[in-house]
């Protein structure tokens, strides 16, 4: 008896597989989408008050990876043997329908054109010699321009809010300066400011900067999107990274897509489907389709398939590559091969600022995508020359509700005593009148920052793990102590009565114990020449053209922006071409 | 669920009656699917997880339960057997092939209107549309002597009207042809009064057409822990501030600027409505809004600010504005106009202005899914209470949303809050709302 046999697979039901799946189906191809986690619809997960249980939620970490089957192995250098990854911290990738865009907060950013092409820019501008030794610079081999309609094409599916700089090439409102050209404006009006953004947009004004309104997949007003799935509107209850929006307004595949795909006949969803790896023809060129387990009953299941489209969280693309053999796995001693290349993430530190008691931040209020931040210290917006490193940060606030538990955890600051009446003191304080600023920053790839499968660790299903080398290198620690210096001055603007700055240190090693952003990119990136990235422009493994990789794995290098915007539109992007020219005649839409 | 549109072969070798399959065409299968949907036949016999049609949907009736037929094409446990004639005459008098009288939960007296060119079209699509399935629903739970059907037979002769009678009424009412097509599909077909029209307390529906009075769609007697309200002109029970898009999109998409669909009306819009044409959609509309005010006393509805201005003080002082600020407003808003048609409206909404509170009390035990329709995909949950608030709490914040924003209605006790939680319909499965494929 012969396997199922669909037109695609996708792995992952998350934005990249659920964008894939959409197009896909619309194009006329039978789907199967596999999802190793559980079902998940806002009607029945989501529904409140259960959806915002801080303890079941983010304390719990209910939608997010279940490291008992599977992990990742971490060590900080290639001279120390890795260790798994054993308590969600650092990092937290999602599992279930909707994966990591579910979870995440909603900030929707485009992408600044520059970092697209962030080698040739560096060069441009400063000459080759100034990129350190050991950091691989890339571009990406796609352009703004060349990406834009897909950037368009998300936002009026995530019904995102924002206020637009330019468009069409008219300065049409008060958005980022420093933001390319768009086609059209935002589909929902801007989310207003919280109080504690208000007082740094203000700041950020009088020390001569250009503050802006982050754009929030967070619905400012009830939205019907592109695909006539329904958003609620968003009423600030801070309930946003880690949950599942009640209130059908926090953009996810969930509430944006899946509705509109699951009447689709041609489209199915495996649930509790863990894909074990791609299955190769005997000339490792061609995939013929996945095996996958159910990870209830244990059984293994072989579809097959004239198209895999890889869609999970960005390590397990770049896993499921090694695993089958996929393209040539990075070596950083001889520096050959692609996958596991360029493993990034982004250099990012949250400082803390007290308000006088008189002034209420209130901090329970918040929107995970809202805020105002300021551009003028990110991507290719300043002078390196002087300062001699690579990349920048946005920095904003972005008060995204701090719910009581985590409040309580953190509240004082560093310094503060955890027992007694001058803990309690703080934690009110903190809570009425404190506010958080991030350094959101870029992150460079470097030759022996990577990912391999470990020789040690298996996962439950006798796999080997992934192992991340990963440690934080000079030139990213310099350019986050430069942006964070920037950050003093408008804090005193601000009014501070206390700071609590923090910024890398030289030699600090990376510490996966604190959560500091779920933002990885990399591993499998896109580029334009195949001894350097394991895809070409259009996400398409240069080694079995059948097989396209969608996730921020694809990205060179990390930018200062949340990646989410960026994934929709590579998804969107390479939907395009799969449609337009791939379906028309399968084989290599670059030749190598 | 599309069934393939294979003419069903296995008519089986004791098939009475002229076998249709050679002389149908495409047309009055379809024809006949579509008055399938618009008759709600699903919505009684179909049950989730089985085959479409094969029956054992359970009705509670004060003497026992009842199960739905199976109404495939399979001769022995569906109507495979019936000829033309059988089936016409189960459908619009309620008589068995056998000559026994159905429980008039079948709505035979509204199908007595259809005409024989559309029960030619059903037949045909019940014949060759539907796959035959060989299951039986449960046996009904009826027992001797209340199980005897002879009775029911007294009860069709004096209450139900015969097609002879029935279908010329329907199609005199109007001139208008709009307004006559509106006329037959819901005193027909969609057999709204079923539901919407009180019942004499020998259960007949006290009105079966416009033409019989204000009762007719005046809002009927709790069924299935719900409320049928009224869908005459009333301006705070009824329609009478319904505009015909809000009508149309409701029963398009089960959700309009001014309410979305709950309780059993969603299985009506599920199978029934949504499927309609605009022009069937626009003339149902058309005649529902030629419907006069059963009570013609009712003060107009108008928007009153005091509740809202007071919760913006953070006056909370209104019994139950705590609790419709800590677990309503979210959705519903402060001023009571929600963010419609994701989150309906309370204020103005009929539901909330019933004389009788049993729905709204039991959408706040019970909860409600709004399921995914084909022209509006997303499903939106309103997540039950009963675990979460005391019989007090409901009692307070139900009283809340019928005094607020100009609503008025009378207020509502914790004893009465307790009593309905016999009858609370169970937790709205949402899974169900879910179309897997």
């Amino acid at each position: 008896m012969g396997e199922k046999h669909v037109d695609a697979v996708i792995v992952g039901a998350g934005w990249a597989g659920s964008i894939l799946a959409k197009e896909l189906t619309e194009a006329g191809l039978s789907v199967v989408m596999l999802e190793r986690g559980a079902e998940r619809t806002t009607q029945v997960e989501g529904a409140y008050p259960d959806s915002i249980d801080e303890l079941r939620g983010a304390v719990r970490k209910r939608l997010f990876q279940n490291l008992s089957q599977s992990t990742v192995t971490i060590r900080n250098t290639i001279d120390q043997t890795a260790l798994p990854y054993r308590q969600l911290a650092a990092f937290l990738p999602g599992e279930g329908v909707g994966g990591a865009g579910l979870h995440w907060s909603g900030v929707h950013f485009r992408v600044a054109p520059e970092d697209l092409r962030l080698r040739s820019s560096v060069i441009e501008r400063y000459g080759e010699k100034f990129i350190p030794e050991g950091m691989n610079l890339q571009d990406y081999g796609v352009t703004y321009e060349e990406l834009e309609p897909f950037f368009d094409k998300a936002e009026k599916v995530f019904g995102t809010s924002g206020e637009a700089y330019k468009v069409q090439g008219k300065i049409v409102g008060n958005g980022n300066v420093f933001s390319p050209d768009r086609s059209s404006d935002f589909p929902l009006p801007v989310m207003k400011d919280t109080f504690s953004a208000s007082v740094f947009r203000d700041a950020a004004k009088s020390a001569g900067y250009h503050p802006y309104a982050l754009p929030a997949a967070n619905a400012s007003r009830q939205y019907t999107n592109t695909y006539g799935c329904q958003m609620g509107p968003c009423n600030f209850c801070g309930y946003c990274s880690g949950y599942d929006c009640y209130l059908y307004s926090k953009a996810s595949p969930n509430v944006n897509i899946l509705p509109a795909l699951r009447q689709d006949p041609r489209f199915s969803l495996i649930p509790n489907a863990h894909v074990l790896r791609v299955d190769l023809d005997s000339t490792k060129k061609k995939a013929t389709g996945v095996t996958y387990l159910d990870t209830r009953t244990r059984k293994e299941t072989s579809l097959s398939a004239d198209l895999v489209i890889l869609g999970a969280f960005q390590f397990n693309n770049v896993h499921l590559m090694l695993v089958s053999g996929i393209g040539k796995p990075y070596d950083p001693v001889s520096n050959t091969g692609t996958v596991g290349r360029n493993f990034v993430y982004q250099t990012i530190t949250s400082s803390r600022v007290w308000l006088p008691s008189s002034t209420y931040t209130n901090q329970f209020v918040g929107a995970g995508g809202a805020g105002v931040a300021i551009d003028d210290f990110n991507s290719m917006n300043f002078d390196h020359g002087p300062l001699g490193f690579v990349g920048g940060s946005p920095v904003w606030v972005n008060q995204a509700g701090m719910k009581p538990i985590a409040a309580a955890t953190g509240a004082g600051g560093g310094g503060t005593p955890r027992w007694g009446s001058a803990y309690k003191d703080a934690l009110i304080n903190t809570y009425k009148h404190s506010l958080g600023i991030d350094a959101h920053g870029s992150n460079m790839a470097y030759r022996d920052v990577y990912l391999d499968l470990d020789p040690t660790w298996k996962d439950a299903y006798g796999q080997p793990l992934l192992r991340m080398t990963f440690t934080w290198k000079d030139n990213d620690i310099r350019m986050n102590q430069y942006v964070v210096s920037k950050i003093e001055p408008i804090a005193r603007a601000m009014g501070a009565t206390k700071m609590n700055l923090v910024h890398l240190n030289p030699g600090q090693p990376f510490d996966t114990r604190k959560y500091q952003t779920t933002h990885l990119g990399g591993g499998a990136i896109m580029g334009e020449n195949p001894q350097t990235s394991a895809l070409n422009r259009y996400l398409q493994s240069w080694d079995v053209s059948n097989v396209f990789v969608i996730g921020s794995n694809a990205f060179p290098q990390g930018m200062g922006y949340n990646p989410t915007g960026m994934v929709a539109a590579l998804a969107y992007w390479t939907a395009h071409h799969i449609r337009t020219t791939y379906l028309k005649s399968p084989g290599p839409l670059v030749q190598a | 669920m599309k069934w393939p549109l294979l003419a069903a072969c296995i008519l089986g070798s004791g098939l009475a009656g002229k076998a249709v399959a050679q002389d149908t065409d495409n047309a009055t299968l379809e024809k006949g699917r579509y008055l399938a949907a618009a008759s709600d036949c699903a919505a009684c016999h179909s049950v989730r997880g089985k085959p479409e049609y094969s029956g054992g949907v359970s009705f509670s009736l004060p003497m026992g339960k009842i199960y739905s037929t199976n109404i495939t094409p399979d001769p022995e446990h569906g109507i495979g057997h019936y000829t033309e004639a059988q089936f016409g005459r189960a459908l619009r008098e309620g008589v068995r092939r056998d000559g026994a009288t159905l429980y008039p939960a079948m709505p035979f007296p509204s199908y007595a209107r259809l005409t024989n060119s559309d029960i030619h079209s059903l037949f045909v699509y019940f014949r060759e549309g539907v796959k035959a399935a060989p299951i039986s629903p449960p046996k009904n739970g009826i027992a001797w002597p209340l199980s005897i059907r002879w009775p029911l037979t007294f009860w069709r002769w004096a209450f139900a009207p015969t097609p002879t009678k029935a279908i010329p009424r329907t199609s005199g009412e109007f001139t208008d042809p709009e307004l006559a097509r509106g006329a037959y599909l819901v005193e027909g077909p969609a057999h709204c009064g079923a539901c919407h029209s009180p019942r004499a307390i020998t259960m007949q529906e006290k009105a079966l057409t416009a033409t019989d009075g204000n009762l007719y769609l005046a809002g009927g007697a709790m069924v299935d822990g719900w409320t049928p309200p009224s869908l005459r002109q009333e301006n705070r029970t009824g329609l009478g501030r319904w505009s015909e898009d809000d009508i149309v999109s409701f029963l398009r998409t089960g959700r309009a600027n001014t309410g979305s669909v709950f309780g059993s009306m969603t299985s009506a819009v599920v199978h029934g409505t949504q499927k309609l044409t605009d022009d069937d959609l626009h003339a149902i509309v058309h005649y529902l809004k030629s419907l006069k005010a059963a009570d013609q006393t009712q003060k107009p509805w108008t928007y009153d600010s005091t509740i809202t201005d007071q919760l913006h003080k953070a006056d909370l002082s209104y019994r139950g504005a705590r609790i419709y600020v800590d677990r309503c407003a979210a959705c519903h808003r402060t001023d009571g106009k929600g963010y419609p048609s994701v989150f309906p409206p309370l204020a103005g909404n009929p539901v909330m202005m019933q004389d009788d509170p049993v729905s709204l009390i039991h959408i706040i035990q019970s909860g409600a899914t709004l399921p995914a329709m084909t022209a509006a995909p997303s499903s939106i949950v309103m997540p039950a209470f009963k675990h979460k608030l005391t019989d007090e709490q409901i009692a307070d914040v139900v009283t809340f949303i019928r005094h607020a924003w100009g609503n008025n209605a009378s207020p509502v006790s914790a004893e009465d809050v307790k009593r309905l939680s016999k009858s609370m319909p169970p937790p709205d499965m949402a899974d169900d709302a879910l179309s897997l494929n």
